[in-house]
């Protein structure tokens, strides 16, 4: 499902006292299939850009597209239900979300919600719970006697069981630990090519989005001011830090030796493994000389 | 040097009398100085918070003592003690009690007696500090992830505390507002002696302390300067941490067959040798 927006802006609080613009001329195309990394430093926009992908949040100006479904400014919106049943998001502390009396019973309240029978959304949470790497007894278990790791795979269990064909991550591993993360985003990877799903990160991680995004889209003061390949991003330093943000680690690592070696390494190493496979090579062909 | 703050073989369990629950906290002895940076690192889960809510009496050991400047933590002098000592958590959202950023800040102040006019001042002050000047009149809830937090710390430093204890604090941060941040406090610590314990998953926020604490299934499982702990390399893997990126790099790079001589803590170390020993022919 391609999704699109044309011109969007937004205003908090319209026409009140307290009036502020998060959003201004918001232009974005994501394409169905891709893997889409919105970036942008804290107050650029970000958030309030992905509660427009499945309507939580109707624009002030402009146009969102998605799919066949058309949100605009000043008009009505049908089907706002058949649009969320395909854009999942998983919000920020999603396990704030927890609220059922089993881990089981929260997972199948969104399939149910959208029509699922209990039998297949039962078969799909505890197939989601052996997914996310929980223990099978969890399933009976209060969601508030779990650990936060495990909560927050159970919320986001808790997404993927209405099987959305968009799936939109606002700082999925905020608060994990380095193992964790690295687990729910080789989920999510692994999930985005399985199940050929749509999916849209947020996050603050230049690594996450330079490992994992085939599209980067730049967000700064409430507008959409850059977006390209990871290569065509991440390869303007100079333009990333006048938005304030900076480069992946390995990028900047690959400059800190160009400037040291005085000559470019070929390509961009988007990733540790791509950067120590070039300083690794480069070296050879200095012991070869 | 003087203690700040100790624990003597402290244990906690949120279900006392119940035998299969495991204790969060069990048996954990430290000491820290003052002026020091001590960073508590350890998967999710593995007792940091926990310990967190001791050093701040939201929680009393079942076993063990809590000392805070060389006394007992106990619930008569807890507001005292507390006096003393800023805490800011992972998530400001559950924090904020004033209708604008001011008031936020000026909230533990009035608290505390401070009189109005040093009040205004150390306000003012503590927002310059965190960056956050130009937000003084707006509301906390409308601010952005990055933006509360930074309102947050502002609140715990205008109490002007001994001991700043940052729970998560650094984690919604943006990077460059992670940097901004931890130069605040490192800045603060050299200027006035402020004590500084952060638990945290980064490691590269663990690499500029004095000493790094790691915790594992309620117990320390190690003590010592940043390098000394990393030096363990496959260790901190196996209970869910990592390497910081310079040491995680010179392991792919040994993998491709390079050759590297000791051990690189930052970036710029590894640069460096990577010149000397392999590019500078």
């Amino acid at each position: 499902m391609d999704i699109s927006l044309q011109q969007v802006g937004y205003l908090y609080g319209k026409d009140t006292p307290f009036e502020k613009r998060a959003l201004q001329a918001v232009d974005v195309t994501i394409h169905s299939g891709s893997y889409t990394a919105i970036i942008g430093h804290t107050g650029s926009g970000k958030s309030t850009l992905l509660m427009h992908l499945n309507g939580l949040l109707k624009p002030s100006e402009g146009v969102v597209q998605i799919g066949d479904a058309k949100i605009s400014a000043g008009t009505k919106t049908k089907g706002l239900k058949a649009i969320r049943r395909h854009v999942g998001i998983v919000f920020q502390f999603p396990e704030h979300q927890l609220f059922e009396e089993t881990v089981e019973k929260d997972i199948m309240f969104g399939p149910m919600n959208f029509g699922v029978s209990e039998e297949e959304s039962r078969r799909r949470a505890h197939e989601l719970i052996g997914l996310l790497g929980l223990p099978a007894d969890v399933a009976l278990k209060s969601p508030f006697d779990l650990s936060g790791g495990q909560m927050r795979r159970v919320a986001i269990a808790g997404v993927l069981a209405f099987k959305p064909s968009v799936l939109v991550l606002d700082e999925p591993t905020a608060g994990l630990d380095p193992r964790g993360r690295k687990e729910i985003m080789e989920l999510f990877h692994q999930l985005h090519i399985e199940e050929n799903l749509t999916t849209i990160l947020v996050t603050h991680s230049m690594e996450d989005a330079a490992r994992y995004a085939d599209n980067v889209v730049v967000m700064h003061d409430g507008s959409s001011v850059m977006s390209g390949t990871p290569e065509e991003v991440f390869g303007n330093e100079e333009k990333l830090s006048s938005y304030r943000l900076g480069l992946p680690r390995s990028v900047k690592f690959q400059r800190d030796i160009e400037k040291m070696i005085g000559r470019a390494l070929p390509g961009l190493a988007l990733t540790e493994e791509q950067l120590a496979k070039a300083i690794a090579h480069a070296a050879t062909e200095v012991g070869d000389r | 040097m003087k203690e700040i703050l100790s624990m003597d073989n402290v244990s906690y369990s949120y279900r006392v009398g119940d035998e299969e629950s495991k204790r969060a906290v069990d048996g954990v002895s430290f000491t820290l100085h003052d002026g020091e940076w001590i960073a508590i690192v350890g998967h999710n889960g593995s007792g940091k918070s926990t310990l967190a809510k001791l050093m701040i009496g939201l929680l009393f050991p079942d076993e063990g003592d809590v000392n805070i400047f060389i006394e007992k933590l106990t619930e008569d002098n807890l507001w005292e003690k507390r006096s003393q000592m800023g805490i800011v958590f992972q998530n400001p959202d559950n924090q904020f009690v004033g209708s604008t950023v001011q008031d936020d800040v000026a909230f533990a102040l009035e608290n505390n007696g401070v009189p109005f006019e040093e009040m205004l001042h150390r306000v003012y002050d503590s927002l310059a500090q965190v960056n956050m000047s130009d937000f003084l009149d707006h509301e906390p809830h409308h601010l952005s992830g990055g933006q509360k937090q930074r309102v947050a710390i502002a609140g715990a430093l205008a109490l002007h505390p001994r001991l700043l204890i940052m729970d998560e604090a650094t984690s919604m941060l943006d990077p460059q507002g992670r940097d901004e941040v931890i130069r605040v406090v490192e800045n603060l610590r050299c200027k006035k002696g402020l004590t500084v314990i952060s638990i945290t998953h980064d490691l590269e926020e663990a690499l500029l302390a004095n000493r790094i604490i790691v915790m594992n299934k309620g117990q320390v499982l190690a003590v010592g300067t940043p390098k000394e702990i990393f030096l363990r390399g496959v260790e901190l893997k196996t209970i869910g941490l990592n390497l910081p990126f310079a040491l995680r790099v010179s392991g792919l790079l040994r993998k491709f067959g390079m050759e590297l001589e000791g051990e690189h803590m930052t970036e710029e170390e590894l640069v460096n040798e990577l010149w000397t020993s392999h590019f500078s022919k």
